[in-house]
């Protein structure tokens, strides 16, 4: 209404002014997304949530399609739209129609869209492009030991954020004198406060009892530094919750080797991106670990390594217990709180009792017999869903 | 030594006359002809002098801080014992001043000596920003361009994985270490990771060099060129060129993520790997920590000139200072490397084997290693076995 309003506004000012002022005028009176306090109402129509849906490249397509198949089994009342991204084109026409999506439904399931070596440097990573324009912040990846599948450490339990958008992703690199190449990577006072206070609120909304900032601050001193001292001033307004720092290099040895000790963990970018891949080698591998990014607005859920998976594309031997994980958060999200916990329920059924287990973890199982799995132990605990 | 005197006596004849003008001069001029060491086009001959006089080699020693001080005084224990002909110039640094004498002092004495043997220097959080690594200064100074530390499996430590054997070379001076940083909005603080094309292909050079001598056949790049696409990007380029010059070694590239991922799960697969510095920080700490933890892995640092050895992972170990519970393998097994960079290959060898004697047979581990054992315990087993092997050695 507001919107109609202003246009003929704008359409009576732009007689007599210059269209750049009627622009701007228009711009601040019906952009209310730039506000702090707004809050984009939900995509909820008629009782059914509509979610912006991204295949992507290898892997996630088949994903995508098991995951629909699913909820169309278990009568979830969410409806996906789907955005396809070629990555193989330099336009950005593809990104921006899928950021426009997310932007209508403020949340998003995604599969990896693959980034080509080939292509210009001047091609962005689709992905980073992602959440960086929704300004998702905080990438939320939760490593748990599962019982029926066999690693080398158990009881590992660990919650790592990590900052999703600037740090060495910042994709500021420049090349003054040929042959020396220097990349900027940015840390700001801002953004370490947000996440470590994410962190921090996370901590205490999960009742966990610690957070170790991990860090290279002897030798990044004021990057790093600034990070280090942002977390100590949020954990000073957060007594309950014990916090600790440790160097990069030290905590992925103790990973290795002693990974029971940490519990959540909250870093930049790059050092999130090792210690995820990290923990998530640990727990099982990356068909198992479901990962979320969240910013103030907007939700978008991905597995929590990011694998393309082009090797495996097509094979029907992917393990799609980390999509169909992440639905799971998605879910959450959207509060159908009972389709949630139906539906991971029956897929750590499957994965610890059973024991159909994928070629990543040691087993024979396809992708389509653990699918099938997950639909049959919904239908037996009972609740109404179609025919298989 | 006479061009340095003719030179100094030039200084004197030419600074009156042309005073500050040509004062600079004179000081470049009597350094390239003085300083063998520094020439930029140095034919193969000008390798600086062995600091070698009667059969005894001159090393450097700089304890370091935490567990660095007791763990030398054990390698010069057992070197000692087992009338190992090298003699140690000790150099101390003070990690808790502000001034920059102590390292250059440290810095001077591996110049002259050539080789080194380092605990490491703590760099202290607290201090200013200004106030540089002093392990970092070290490095860059002597451009010791190489980090190499080879992660074996022991046999007779327990551990996760088995059949691990793989040999890291790590880019030791640029990077993300470049120490750039600066803080031009307040609030938003920018820092520079620096890769060149020179340093680039230098490291890969000396990694397929290395892969070649050692009759290893495959390197694997590691690397994050989708996202810092100009700098991992050349990184990858200068790697993937000095590949094709070695058609015998098999290469490939990895992702950092990916490659710390199959490290944890399948490292087995992994045979040489080269990456810039701080992939190489998190990538050899992950692999020591595969094979046993950081007091297995000896770790060695190269540059054209010089070499410095010392612990692998560079842990000062403050928490366990001083108590006697220190694993002393990674500093021992360090100074066999030094033993045959110096071409003392028999003593090398003859300390490296009563060291595995002592991890696999023996049994005699520290805390570390989930063992009872303290640090002096393992050095006398050490020395009992060189005893017992047969060579002169002085009294335990």
């Amino acid at each position: 209404m507001t919107a109609r309003s202003v246009r003929s506004l704008s359409g009576a000012l732009k007689l007599v002014f210059s269209n750049r002022l009627t622009r701007v005028y228009s711009a601040a009176a019906c952009n209310q997304r730039h506000k702090s306090t707004y809050t984009p109402p939900p995509a909820l129509y008629g009782g059914r949530h509509t979610v912006t849906l991204i295949p992507g490249d290898g892997i996630g397509p088949e994903l995508a399609k098991h995951v629909c198949e699913l909820f169309r089994f278990c009568c979830v009342p969410v409806d996906f739209e789907v955005v396809n991204v070629d990555s193989s084109v330099d336009s950005e026409e593809d990104i921006n129609n899928a950021i426009m999506a997310i932007r209508r439904n403020g949340v998003a399931l995604k599969g990896n869209i693959e980034t080509n070596h080939n292509l210009p440097p001047s091609y962005k990573s689709r992905n980073n492009l992602l959440r960086t324009t929704l300004d998702l912040y905080a990438n939320v990846m939760h490593c748990q030991s599962l019982p029926g599948v066999r690693t080398r450490h158990r009881n590992i339990d660990i919650m790592i954020i990590r900052e999703n958008t600037e740090g060495e992703y910042s994709s500021l690199e420049h090349e003054n004198v040929p042959g020396v190449v220097e990349c900027l990577k940015i840390i700001t006072k801002t953004k370490s406060l947000r996440i470590a206070d994410y962190a921090f609120r996370t901590a205490r909304a999960k009742g966990r009892g610690r957070v170790t900032a991990v860090h290279k601050a002897n030798i990044m001193k004021l990057g790093d530094g600034l990070f280090l001292e942002c977390c100590k001033e949020v954990a000073s307004g957060y007594p309950e919750i014990t916090f600790d720092s440790m160097i990069v290099d030290n905590t992925t040895m103790q990973l290795v080797s002693r990974p029971q000790q940490f519990d959540v963990m909250v870093m930049p970018n790059l050092y999130g991106n090792v210690v995820s891949n990290v923990c998530a080698g640990l727990v099982g591998g990356p068909g198992l670990v479901p990962g979320a990014n969240y910013g103030q607005d907007y939700a978008v859920f991905e597995t929590g390594t990011r694998n393309t998976g082009k090797s495996i594309a097509n094979q029907n031997t992917a393990n799609p217990t980390a999509m169909l994980l992440a639905s799971c958060l998605l879910l959450d999200h959207l509060r159908l709180h009972a389709y949630a916990s139906m539906i991971r329920r029956a897929i750590l059924s499957t994965v610890t009792e059973t024991r159909l287990h994928t070629v990543d973890l040691g087993g024979q199982g396809s992708t389509s017999e653990v699918v099938r799995s997950v639909m049959n132990a919904v239908q037996s605990t009972g609740p109404l869903t179609l025919s298989i | 030594m006479a061009a340095h005197s003719a030179v100094l006596s030039m200084s004197k004849i030419i600074n009156p006359f042309w005073g500050g003008r040509l004062g600079n001069t004179v000081k470049v001029f009597g350094t390239t002809l003085t300083s063998h060491r520094n020439k930029t086009l140095r034919s193969g001959n000008n390798i600086p002098p062995p600091a070698k006089y009667g059969g005894r080699h001159t090393v450097t020693l700089i304890p370091g801080d935490g567990i660095g001080p007791e763990l030398l005084n054990h390698v010069k224990e057992v070197f000692r014992f087992s009338c190992v002909p090298v003699d140690f110039e000790v150099v101390h640094v003070n990690s808790a001043l502000e001034s920059e004498d102590d390292i250059n002092n440290a810095i001077t004495a591996i110049r002259r000596n050539g080789v080194a043997l380092k605990g490491n220097i703590e760099t202290n959080h607290t201090m200013a920003p200004s106030v540089k690594s002093r392990n970092n200064l070290l490095r860059t100074s002597l451009d010791l361009y190489a980090n190499v530390m080879h992660c074996q499996s022991l046999p007779g430590v327990q551990t996760r994985h088995k059949n691990i054997d793989i040999m890291i070379i790590r880019e030791n001076t640029e990077g993300e270490y470049s120490s750039l940083e600066h803080e031009s909005v307040s609030g938003v603080v920018e820092c520079l990771k620096i890769i060149t094309r020179n340093n680039s292909l230098r490291i890969a050079d000396y990694a397929f060099r290395l892969a070649r001598e050692k009759g290893r056949s495959r390197v694997t790049a590691v690397h994050k060129a989708n996202i810092m696409k100009l700098g991992d990007g050349l990184f990858l380029q200068c790697c993937r060129e000095v590949a094709s010059g070695y058609p015998d070694i098999t290469f490939d590239s990895m992702i950092v993520d990916n490659t710390t991922m199959q490290l944890v799960s399948k490292p087995q697969q992994f045979d040489v790997m080269v990456m810039p510095n701080l992939y190489g920080n998190v990538v050899s700490n992950v692999c020591a920590g595969l094979v046993g933890g950081p007091g297995l892995v000896p770790g060695a640092n190269f540059g054209r000139d010089y070499a410095v050895f010392e612990t692998a992972t560079r842990n000062t170990g403050k928490s366990i200072a001083g108590r006697n519970i220190a694993n002393p393998t990674a500093m021992l097994l360090a100074g066999c490397m030094m033993l045959d960079h110096l071409k003392l290959y028999d003593y090398a060898s003859m300390i490296r084997n009563a060291i595995l004697t002592t991890m696999n047979e023996t049994r005699l581990h520290t805390a570390d290693i989930g063992g009872q054992g303290t640090t002096s315990e393992v050095v006398q087993s050490i020395m009992r076995n060189i005893q017992s092997k047969g060579p002169l050695t002085t009294d335990l």
